[in-house]
């Protein structure tokens, strides 16, 4: 089923590579720099619509009603759609690799939880139409406390978030993704000394030039045909058709060009509404975020917050490292149970440390749900414990390049998540960074590999 | 006013591919009447470069120029099954899908060659440059050109290939955590220089220099291009970003590029990268992604430079003017101060 | 079409042309939507990121901001004008071969921008480079890549290759 990766292609064993391995210029370069690519927007269909959302205002409400007698006078305007539209409304989009429970809806039902969150979107023949009848959509919304702080999300007052009663998500079982290898809290006790710190990120935009947005066309043979600039064609048909609750192959995903993805165009947010507008209407239907959308509704990375603890040995060894981080899932799901597991397995770091345990809580606030975004789940991972790292190194006053060096993981050591390291690489790539910054290294640290691991130079 | 300055470093590690697997992508190849070869995929180009790097590794494996392999990708209707560009897994994944198919469709290329030339597969290469010879003898060749010609219209045989590549899905066990995460490691480490002005606060980062272990870069410009994207993303993240600048209040998120404050020329540092190559075991040709490990190392290199010209952390990003100044503050009033 | 729209004359990469245009409408949207140049990108329709950038009577002009009407009986030059796939101009090319582009959504505005820079200042440096490109927001390449590009296509241009403006 597999590839043999790296099986020799070409000419035979032992020669050079003709073509891997060397600068190949980029085809469809020459159409971006000349203006001819053709990215979603630049679609157009005869008698095509735009679509456009009615959004909550505030960050916790209870929807008691939603009044579209005023959108409806607006010239152009062709019909407007709401929960009850929905086939199945709801939108997991992590479901098809078996995540539950369901919660977040397409348009909100009786709650809405974030500001921002789509209660309805209207549909209309000018995009100006469609901004001005979004506006007339008047909202009866009841205003419900609201909780923003990730830890103040878990504490037993807090207002709740989800439906299921808890503000973080349950892990079979436990209130958070969990890694236990050796005994840190007993390795903590035993060691010289404690080294804790705190370390905040903050919510990040994906910010690519080219808005998210879709065009969904009804074909004559009834299927429909949807441009759309996701990162992830497959996983965005097949998120849509079960929210249509249509087969799958009833719909043709076309894309390809995505004018910056960074991981904001895995969310599948616009698909779902735009195919159901265009089965609904007959007509082509666009559906293209504005600039405001993409800064303050589209998903950011999340703004984790790590606590790091170090068992630290006076001789410079870590025996120990706990991490527990609270990662700000804000209002919904989307991929933040996955991306928890995923900081989970790289929360201690690229370092041998013989006793970890790590606790992610993938904690739910009323604040812009947060999703993938360019090294998702480990961009925190990295922020927090080379800071950490750095502090360990200045308060036993050891060399900061000998502190990774020797902790580095070697091919062979067992992972935190018991996976056996193989393709360890840090203690080669340290050296060079090294040496490129014009940092000499002593010799014994020069000497170290990766696939050496007596050679760490720890005192015995 | 004074400019202080300081240096600091991060060594990281970035994982290939969607956490725990399961995220399989396939790959279809097709060769056309006259020889040229299709790739065929529903894979996402997000300006990283991703048909051309998928066209190499099918010439490279087919054994033909670069110049007639195209890459036909993005239309569910035609192309196979991928799960998406994410993850630092595209090359990987769709890498080893592609080889799998050129390698069947090399065997069938071969084996009409074979015929056409009266010799045994066996004995045959491509060369690289458009034909196919037997090993030892040169003058005994023939064109891939006449190759594909003799297959769909003497022979009745197709000249195709199907791969998939998937790392099957993994479960965690709850109680420890126990998982397979990833198919390899990709490592970076960066050395930051910095100069604070403790009058203003203002951050400015004098070079990033860094050495990235990438397995195999199967383009160099293009493994470049994430290298400075990616350190100019990174340092965009350490100074400037966020969408709520008093989180987690919701205030004053800003709307637009204006308010969204992203470092612009006059702020950019040196950069100066050296890329590693120590094949990966499961890689395309040892390959390991890097398109998101280039914005992680900076990150913290930055924070730890600040540290090291300031004497204080700050541990919470973005690392403002404001949070320089209040941390200066807190330094000189209180002794040796955290700022988390 | 609303009743109060109106024609609008102008010139449009060296042809007259004529638009039926609302009331402040924008030259992006008459542009993008009525002529076929799709080349000019929306970006962000706030003036923020230069995607929309064309050339109003040689100038830099961000077409999100402007009134179609203010570009009655002038010239307007797009992506389309200033060079193609089969002659691409020096700043394309340089664009092209010194991998300054990446996901391309900012190419346009940038190649207007520079190409507007390079009219007035054959010989820029970095940091003229970097000062005309302000307003120009690049999300992929790290900004570096393009200043170079533009100073590599500077020394093409002047080592006597064709201006196509």
């Amino acid at each position: 089923m597999s590839a043999e990766p790296g099986r020799r292609a070409g000419g035979g064993n032992g020669k050079p590579f003709d073509v891997v391995g060397r600068t190949h210029e980029r085809r469809e370069a020459r159409g971006h720099v000349t203006g001819s690519t053709v990215y979603i927007d630049d679609v157009s269909y005869p008698r095509m619509c735009h679509m456009k959302a009615v959004r909550s205002p505030v960050p916790h409400a209870r929807v008691n009603g939603i009044d579209f007698s005023e959108a409806e006078k607006v010239p152009g305007y062709v019909t407007g759609l709401t929960a009850d539209d929905v086939p199945k409304n709801v939108y997991t989009i992590l479901c098809l690799i078996g995540v539950e429970p369901d919660e977040e809806n397409v348009l909100a039902e009786e709650r809405v939880r974030y500001v921002g969150e789509p209660i309805a979107v209207v549909v209309c023949e000018t995009e100006e139409a469609a901004f001005e009848a979004a506006a007339k959509v008047k909202l009866d919304l009841e205003e419900l406390p609201a909780v923003f702080d990730v830890e103040e999300a878990l504490e037993s007052d807090a207002p709740i978030v989800t439906h299921w009663g808890t503000n973080y998500f349950v892990y079979e079982g436990h209130h958070c993704r969990r890694v236990r290898y050796g005994d840190a809290p007993a390795a903590r006790e035993q060691a010289d000394r404690v080294i804790s710190g705190r370390y905040q990120l903050s919510p990040i935009e994906h910010a690519p030039v080219e808005p998210t947005g879709c065009i969904a066309k009804p074909e004559a043979d009834g299927r429909v045909t949807v441009h759309t600039n996701t990162q992830a064609i497959f996983f965005s048909l097949d998120n849509t058709a079960i929210i249509l609750q249509c087969p799958p192959h009833k719909l043709r995903f076309v894309g390809g060009t995505v004018g910056g993805g960074f991981g904001g165009k895995v969310d599948v947010i616009v698909e779902p509404l735009a195919t159901l507008a265009a089965m609904k209407t007959g007509r082509p239907i666009k559906y293209v975020y504005t600039r405001e959308e993409e800064m303050q509704v589209s998903s950011t990375r999340s703004a984790s917050r790590l606590y790091v603890t170090d068992g630290v040995n006076d001789d410079g060894t870590i025996v120990s490292r706990e991490v527990t981080t609270y990662h700000d899932a804000g209002a919904y799901s989307r991929h933040s149970p996955y991306g928890c597991t995923k900081h989970a397995a790289n929360a201690a770091g690229p370092y041998t440390i013989p006793n970890v345990s790590v606790d992610v809580h993938c904690v739910y606030t009323n604040r812009t749900p947060s999703s993938a975004m360019r090294g998702f789940g480990v961009t925190e991972a990295s922020f927090a414990l080379e800071m950490q790292m750095d502090r360990v190194a200045r308060e036993l006053g050891v060399d900061p390049w000998e502190l990774r060096l020797r902790h580095a993981y070697r091919n062979g050591d067992d992972r935190p998540y018991r996976k056996t390291t193989e393709d360890a690489t840090l203690v080669e790539t340290i050296q060079a960074a090294a040496e490129l910054a014009g940092v000499e290294l002593s010799a014994e640290l020069r000497a170290m590999s990766s696939d050496d691991r007596a050679g760490k130079g720890v005192a015995g | 006013m004074t400019v202080l300055r300081g240096r600091g470093i991060a060594a990281v590690n970035y994982p290939t591919g969607m956490n725990l697997g399961g995220d399989p992508s396939q790959a279809l190849i097709h060769s056309t009447p006259t020889g040229a070869f299709m790739i065929v995929l529903s894979s996402t180009d997000l300006g990283q470069g991703l048909r051309t790097v998928m066209a190499q590794i099918g010439a490279e494996t087919l054994g033909v120029p670069m110049e007639t392999v195209h890459v036909d990708t993005a239309d569910s209707d035609t192309g196979p099954h991928c799960m998406g560009t994410f993850a630092s897994r595209a090359t990987h994944r769709v890498g080893n899908a592609i080889i799998e198919a050129a390698n069947e469709a090399r065997d069938a290329l071969l084996d009409v060659a074979a015929d056409e030339l009266e010799a045994a597969p066996e004995d045959l290469e491509p060369d690289g440059e458009g034909s196919i010879r037997v090993v030892g003898s040169p003058d005994r060749s023939i064109s891939v050109t006449d190759v594909a010609l003799a297959a769909h219209f003497k022979h009745g045989r197709t000249i195709s290939g199907r791969g998939m590549y998937m790392k099957p899905k993994s479960d965690v066990v709850p109680e420890t955590g126990e998982m397979d995460p990833d198919s390899t490691e990709a490592h970076a480490c960066t050395v930051a220089e910095v100069e604070v002005d403790t009058e203003t606060g203002r951050v400015r980062v004098l070079s990033l220099r860094s050495a990235y272990e990438v397995g195999r870069a199967i383009n160099p410009a293009l493994v470049q291009g994430q290298i400075t994207g990616g350190a100019w993303m990174g340092m965009s993240h350490a100074l400037y970003e966020t969408t709520a600048p008093y989180y987690p209040a919701i205030d004053h998120g800003p709307t637009d590029f204006n308010h969204y404050l992203m470092p612009g020329a006059p702020e950019l540092p040196e950069i100066s990268a050296e890329i590693l190559e120590i094949p990966s075991v499961n890689g395309p040709f040892g390959m390991k992604g890097v398109g998101e490990m280039t914005a992680n190392s900076p990150i913290p290199a930055i924070a730890n430079a600040i540290t090291d010209a300031i004497g204080v952390q700050i541990t919470e990003l973005p690392i403002t003017p404001e949070k320089v100044l209040r941390a200066l503050a807190e330094r000189d009033g209180a002794g040796d101060a955290h700022v988390s | 079409m609303a009743a109060n729209a109106r024609a609008i004359s102008f010139e449009l990469n060296g042809e007259s042309v004529a638009a039926l245009a609302k009331p402040l409408e924008t030259l992006q949207s008459v542009l993008r939507e009525q002529l076929g140049m799709t080349g000019t990108k929306a970006g962000c329709r706030q003036g923020g990121c230069g995607s929309c950038t064309v050339h109003v009577d040689g100038e830099p002009t961000l077409s999100c901001l402007v009134p179609v009407e203010h570009v009655a009986d002038r010239e307007v030059t797009t992506i389309e004008g200033l060079g193609s796939a089969e002659e691409p101009s020096p700043l394309q090319a340089a664009f092209h071969e010194g991998f300054a582009t990446q996901c391309g959504f900012c190419s346009p505005g940038m190649i207007a921008v520079a190409s507007a820079l390079l009219e007035r200042n054959p010989d820029p440096t970095p940091e003229e480079i970097g000062e005309a490109l302000a307003g120009n927001v690049c999300r992929c390449t790290g900004i570096a890549p393009i200043i170079a590009a533009v100073e590599d296509a500077a020394a093409r241009m002047r080592e006597g290759e064709e201006v196509r403006t």
